[in-house]
């Protein structure tokens, strides 16, 4: 079975990154809420201290500044915990960010269950469906180190707002090489002839070793990062369609208004498939370990394996007739 | 400083006393086109945008340094409307200075026209930030004012927020931190003018004493007749002048101010005068 190696996690990839955007442009401006140290924007701000502002605990006037900011030409990066973030902050990155299409960069970390013990009001279930709900908002959720990087250098040359979820765990490395990151464009591992898992964030490692699991069970399953939740890649999940004919979604995220929201919608516009998806209920989490809790709330490979196997057999059957 | 006692007053008033009644006409114009906007469109904020026409006549006729032939020269003094309501007002100044065509005034809250019922850069770039969601203005300012300061331009930023807005958390949030960051090329005009919509002031949430609640968040604070001219212009100077911390001027208006039955009337927060209404207005104004 494909075994990973754990790497830094996806906030510590994103703390070395903008210290490196600070240093090649200047216009690159960071803003926290006194997490700093969590979100490692810190960094940053020990290198850059006059491009750096911790506004206090207090979201609502963070995004707002950065608007400001913006406006006069700054890149601002901004950052604190995904439910702060997103719930404190949510009319002014609707007013502010989304509608004028304000060039700010949200990056929110502790994003998921997987931040574990500190529990539900810490933890952010919902933060992908609010960023997805703001017209024009890219919303991104990368794997691992090379992924972070990439995708939050590309989030900088974005003129637009960009949504980017970190997370506090050590993760496993996925792309050891790098890779070619795009925004809005899935990463294709591979396409299964019985199903393909789509998925992103944690739920990637997961996707992989499913597929491992599965192959001994004796179905070919393929995988693919869908680090961009929106906009969807429509094109990939249509392609994933037409060669597997059934799909399964895989999030750290609840069931509504995240991957799997998109990639239904994706295939049902384009190519009509069977779909599973694995992703939280509609509930809050509690305080436990990160494995605890991924084991409780259904997020963990064993999961995804029995929602390839239930595709699997959806597709098997002949179509419904519908009765009167 | 007292609407009353200011030597200051009394200078900037014999300096600019050739052009101050010009300015009056200039701004009896611009209550003009509020009143035939709001009548046209059939709704929008008359008694919000009739308080604050004095501050943006003297802002843009006389302080801020900006080039209507050239909206985005890097080195405008900015402008941010918090109080999104009362843009008849700013629309008609921009038109009156050359930004809009003074007929365009006229498309207000139709379908297709760049002056929605709330500023939207998206339709319209010269405008600093979309507002109209109370409370954010004055972040956004902050915003602005820091970014200039980065770039070492001597800018100024001003930002019109609304008394009623000032009960919302984030303006002193921003409050705090614009002191806390000692940003002193921003000037924040709050327009007094006691009423919000569902009534006065005083009765949904009082926030008098505001002077003391300003100064004690680190502000310079001044407060002057926001209908007067020479106060108006004494205190953006003095603003300007200010070292080190942030400044506001609690501007005392009359909500309505011009028309006598929209003075001081709740009423007339969001609704627009009937068709005799808006005839009476504009003889009043004439």
């Amino acid at each position: 079975m494909q075994e990973f190696k754990l790497g830094p996690a996806t906030r510590d990839a994103y703390g070395e990154t903008l210290l490196e955007l600070g240093k090649e442009n200047p216009d690159i401006v960071v803003l926290d809420a006194d997490l700093s140290e969590s979100t490692r924007t810190k960094k940053f701000g020990n290198t850059f201290p006059e491009r750096f502002f911790n506004v206090g605990i207090a979201e609502a006037n963070m995004v707002s500044v950065a608007v400001g900011l913006a406006r006069a030409g700054k890149i601002p990066f901004i950052s604190s915990f995904a439910c702060f973030l997103l719930c404190k902050g949510y009319d002014q990155l609707r007013i502010g960010v989304a509608f004028p299409e304000s060039n700010v960069k949200i990056v929110a970390s502790h994003g998921g269950i997987s931040i574990g013990e500190d529990g539900p009001s810490q933890q952010s279930v919902e933060d992908i469906a609010l960023a997805c709900a703001l017209p024009g908002m890219w919303a991104v959720v990368p794997a691992d180190q090379a992924a972070t990087s990439a995708l939050v250098r590309k989030a900088a040359e974005h003129v637009g707002p960009v949504y980017i979820r970190v997370g506090r765990p050590k993760v496993p490395i996925i792309y050891p090489d790098g890779g070619p990151f795009e925004l809005g464009k899935a990463f294709v591992h591979r396409l299964g002839k019985d199903a393909t898992i789509i998925a992103n964030g944690l739920l990637l490692a997961e996707a992989f070793k499913a597929e491992n699991l599965l192959r001994q069970k004796g179905l070919d399953v393929g995988v693919i990062d869908m680090h961009t939740v929106k906009p969807v890649d429509e094109d990939a999940v249509a392609e994933a369609a037409r060669v597997s004919g059934a799909l399964v979604t895989a999030e750290e995220h609840l069931l509504t208004g995240g991957l799997a929201n998109q990639v239904v919608q994706a295939a049902a516009r384009t190519h009509p498939v069977p779909i599973e998806c694995v992703g939280i209920r509609d509930t809050y989490a509690e305080s436990g370990t990160p494995e605890q809790l991924m084991e409780k709330y259904g997020l963990t490979a064993s999961h995804v394996v029995r929602a390839v196997e239930t595709v699997v057999q959806r597709k098997k059957r002949p179509s419904p007739v519908l009765a009167d | 400083m007292s609407p009353q006692a200011s030597g200051l007053r009394a200078r900037a008033a014999d300096k600019k006393s050739h052009n101050l009644e010009e300015l009056a006409d200039k701004a009896k114009v611009v209550r003009r086109h509020i009143i035939r906007m709001i009548s046209e469109a059939g709704s929008g904020h008359p008694g919000g945008s009739l308080s604050m026409v004095e501050i943006l006549v003297a802002l843009f006729f006389h302080t801020l340094r900006h080039r209507p032939g050239e909206p985005d020269w890097p080195d405008r003094d900015r402008f941010l409307l918090s109080k999104g309501h009362g843009c008849p007002a700013l629309y008609s100044v921009l038109a009156e200075t050359g930004y809009l065509p003074v007929e365009e005034l006229m498309t207000f809250r139709k379908l297709g026209s760049p002056l929605q019922g709330h500023p939207d850069r998206r339709l319209l770039p010269i405008l600093e930030a979309s507002t109209g969601s109370l409370g954010q203005g004055l972040s956004i300012a902050v915003g602005l004012a820091l970014g200039a300061r980065l770039d070492k331009r001597s800018c100024r930023t001003y930002v019109i927020i609304g008394d009623g807005e000032s009960e919302e958390g984030q303006v002193w949030e921003a409050a705090m931190f614009a002191a806390h960051q000692k940003v002193d090329n921003l000037t924040a005009i709050v327009d007094c003018n006691g009423i919000q919509l569902d009534g006065f002031t005083r009765d949904i949430l009082d926030m008098e004493p505001i002077v003391p609640k300003w100064k004690a968040f680190g502000w310079h604070v001044q407060e002057i007749d926001g209908h007067d001219f020479s106060q108006i212009f004494a205190a953006f100077k003095k603003a300007a002048s200010t070292r080190g911390r942030p400044s506001v001027i609690l501007a005392r208006t009359v909500k309505g101010k011009g028309v006598s039955f929209m003075e001081n009337n709740p009423a007339f927060h969001g609704k627009a005068p009937t068709k005799e209404q808006t005839e009476k207005a504009l003889q009043e104004l004439s």
